[in-house]
């Protein structure tokens, strides 16, 4: 599954050492430790990002005093809620209110192990790639409306309401998306799908449907992620903090980094299906052999439809909760519909781009 | 949506306690909301929490202090309210103040006008959920406090106006100061109407949501852009012009729709007419006294007088009852917050808790001026 020559060496050193079983044992527990830690490093990142761009568009610095470029600043923050004492309320539920941020690191955790870094750093590869991430990113919204329930707290319960009405209604979007890209590509593995962009991005491939299809997934992920204009979850200025109102120190840092994962989670697979996940655009780095080359690719790949969240998030007003859905229902369904007709019909004659 | 549900399954309706801390309410404000889902069915509003009896105290004080009182009713009108007293005892003492000193505060007015409407632009995209007009508001509004600072040392409670006149004469940079101001503003409006005003789910936000009528607004006592937002007249600076606002041209902003999106535009272009005040004003400043001297002690002739003038939040009415001592027998504010909030109830009803937010921005309350 991962094929870098050092994982190799570790892979072999493992079983030289011990009988097989415990070695495969001890080999997924370290691969479980190394995500933990890339979910970690990741979600410190990705709130700097944050705060930086936010501090771009709005003629301010953000964080520039811990570390350089204040790279830093997050960690001392993560620190300080590391440190900070788990308050809560004596009428919560409290087993179900302790749980619900597990289930959603859980989730995430679990979509980012099908995320492909590279060829060679790639977790876990199957058949149903794709719709596997889909589907464990749908149990994310358990969590959230846990919190929003147990909570015991009306605007964490309309916070957590409200989550469940706008992800179920844009898991739909998504999905079909998913199933509109996949009528091209014929498979749902990630890393065949990724080969089959070497003859030019699906998003060149399947032209016009293509297109459409990526600005349906650049709304619905926005609203998957629960990010402004779709942050009615949390939305700031009506309910405090919506379904984590009631979270303190590391319980709240959990929910904060899951949604920043689960934003690159979102990106990974815009990148996937419509950007050619870690190959160089037009093959420019193919024949030469830099290590971690595809690395680079996709992070940055990533990192720029990542800006292109943030971008949405510093601009947008926030919709009202009968918008978000006349919007999902009335709009994107039948629209993604008819272009997943498109797709099949431009597929059966043969009317895709190839280089 | 009983019909639809069947009988077996009924929604049930519940409150919500909006306030009194709450980001929503601008302050020290409770709204109790009784909603069905997210649709609000009636609004309750309980006020008193920041209420500091400043009517009772000025009884107690000269019309000198009385002055710094006003400034802690609408703070980011601070300057307009000190203005009402000032006049109101000018004109009960018969002190005819010189056109330098009009010309001042007119321009001083508009200036915490501007102030005040790039506070209200900032935080009514925050409460949309458009985080950064904030800052971009911030940008022009700190020039504005720059100007303050530089002239009478104070930022946003300024105290500038004294009874006869402003307290210090102006800075030597002021014109050049507020002729920057102005340019900058002039390039900076269109982009805030490029960021939000123009923006389709701002639109879809505050069209048609709190409408109220023009027989409405009258009936409920509405003023201000709140009320020129269902085309009511009310602008004092046009009925009973004071200070320099009969030399100037400009126009009244109204707007008949009488939904959110009307009160934002109102707002608007009231920027843009502050902005033409100015303009008129900045090179013809007359020179002549700043101040004019008064007694130390003064006392009004026994009798009742009343002054209005135009805040940024609308008809600002200061009422005062003379038993010829040197403080008021009775003092009583009217403020535009107060009446203005009173309609959010009639606003609201029937519409989801994101509107109330909306709709408490374009109202533009400030719940220390409500409470007094």
């Amino acid at each position: 599954m991962i094929r870098l020559s050092i994982f190799t060496q570790i892979h072999e050193w493992l079983y030289s050492l011990m009988p097989a079983s415990s070695a495969h044992i001890l080999e997924l527990v370290l691969i479980a430790a190394a995500y933990l830690g890339i979910f970690a490093i990741l979600g410190l990142l990705l709130v700097w990002l944050e705060r930086r761009v936010a501090g771009f568009f709005q003629l301010r610095l953000g964080p520039n005093r811990v570390g350089p470029i204040g790279l830093f600043q997050t960690i001392a923050d993560a620190l300080k809620l590391v440190s900070k004492e788990l308050t809560g309320t004596v009428k919560a539920d409290h087993f179900l209110y302790g749980a619900a941020p597990y289930f959603i690191i859980t989730t995430a955790l679990m979509a980012m192990a099908l995320i492909p870094f590279s060829q060679e750093i790639h977790a876990f590869d199957i058949n149903i790639g794709v719709f596997f991430i889909a589907s464990v990113s749908s149990v994310g919204v358990v969590g959230i409306f846990l919190a929003g329930w147990a909570s015991n707290n009306k605007y964490s319960l309309i916070g957590g309401m409200r989550t469940g009405i706008q992800m179920i209604s844009y898991e739909l979007s998504i999905g079909m998306v998913i199933v509109t890209m996949t009528t091209l590509a014929g498979t749902l593995q990630i890393s065949e799908l990724i080969e089959m962009q070497r003859n030019g991005w699906f998003i060149i491939q399947g032209h016009f449907p293509a297109i459409l299809a990526f600005m349906i997934f650049m709304i619905a992920g926005t609203a998957e992620s629960n990010r402004v204009p779709f942050d009615l979850v949390e939305a700031e200025s009506e309910l405090g903090a919506g379904f984590h109102t009631e979270y303190s120190g590391m319980n709240f840092a959990y929910f904060f980094l899951a949604e920043f994962v689960n934003l690159f989670i979102i990106s990974s697979i815009a990148v996937v299906l419509f950007f050619g996940g870690w190959l160089a655009p037009f093959g420019i780095t193919d024949g030469l052999h830099i290590p971690f080359i595809g690395l680079f690719w996709f992070g940055l790949k990533v990192t720029a439809i990542i800006f292109i969240f943030m971008w949405f998030r510093w601009t947008f007003p926030r919709f009202r909760i009968d918008q978000l859905l006349t919007l999902e229902w009335k709009y994107l369904l039948p629209i993604n519909m008819v272009n997943i007709v498109v797709m099949a019909l431009m597929v059966w004659l043969g009317l895709i781009i190839k280089f | 949506m009983e019909d639809f549900l069947g009988e077996n399954i009924k929604t049930q309706e519940y409150f919500l306690n909006m306030g009194p801390q709450h980001p929503a309410t601008h302050g020290v404000l409770r709204l109790l909301l009784k909603l069905d889902g997210e649709i609000v069915h009636n609004v309750d509003m309980d006020l008193g929490y920041i209420h500091r009896s400043i009517e009772k105290m000025c009884e107690r004080d000269t019309y000198k202090q009385i002055v710094h009182l006003t400034d802690r009713l609408d703070y980011l009108s601070a300057h307009i309210n000190n203005e009402a007293v000032c006049l109101l005892v000018e004109d009960a003492l018969n002190i005819e103040v010189s056109d330098r000193i009009k010309v001042i505060r007119t321009i001083m007015s508009e200036l915490t006008r501007l102030s005040s409407h790039a506070l209200w632009w900032g935080v009514m995209g925050m409460d949309i959920g458009a985080l950064t007009t904030f800052m971009y508001a911030f940008r022009e509004r700190e020039l504005i406090n720059d100007i303050f600072e530089e002239t009478c040392g104070a930022r946003l409670t300024m105290n500038y106006n004294v009874i006869g006149g402003v307290r210090y004469d102006l800075h030597e940079n002021f014109v050049k100061r507020v002729k920057a101001l102005l340019a900058q503003l002039k390039q900076k409006l269109p982009e805030y109407d490029k960021l939000l005003t123009g923006n389709v789910i701002f639109r879809k936000r505050l069209e048609g949501i709190g409408y109220i009528s023009k027989e409405d607004a009258i009936a409920y006592g509405l003023n201000g852009p709140t009320a020129r937002g269902s085309g009511v007249s009310c602008d004092i600076r046009k009925i009973h012009p004071y200070s320099a606002y009969d030399r100037v041209d400009f126009e009244e902003s109204i707007f008949t729709e009488g939904d959110s999106y009307a009160r934002y535009k109102v707002r608007i272009k009231e920027m843009w007419q502050s902005v033409h005040i100015i303009e008129q004003l900045i090179d013809k400043i007359p020179e002549g006294e700043f101040r004019h001297k008064t007694k130390a002690l003064i006392k009004l002739p026994p009798g009742d007088y009343l002054q209005r003038v135009e805040t940024a939040r609308g008809d600002f009415g200061v009422y005062v009852h003379s038993d010829g001592k040197k403080s008021p027998y009775r003092m009583k504010f009217r403020s535009p917050g107060f009446a203005n909030l009173a309609a959010l109830n009639k606003m609201a009803k029937g519409l989801k808790i994101a509107d109330i937010v909306a709709i408490l921005s374009t109202i533009d309350i400030v719940v220390p001026d409500i409470d007094r």
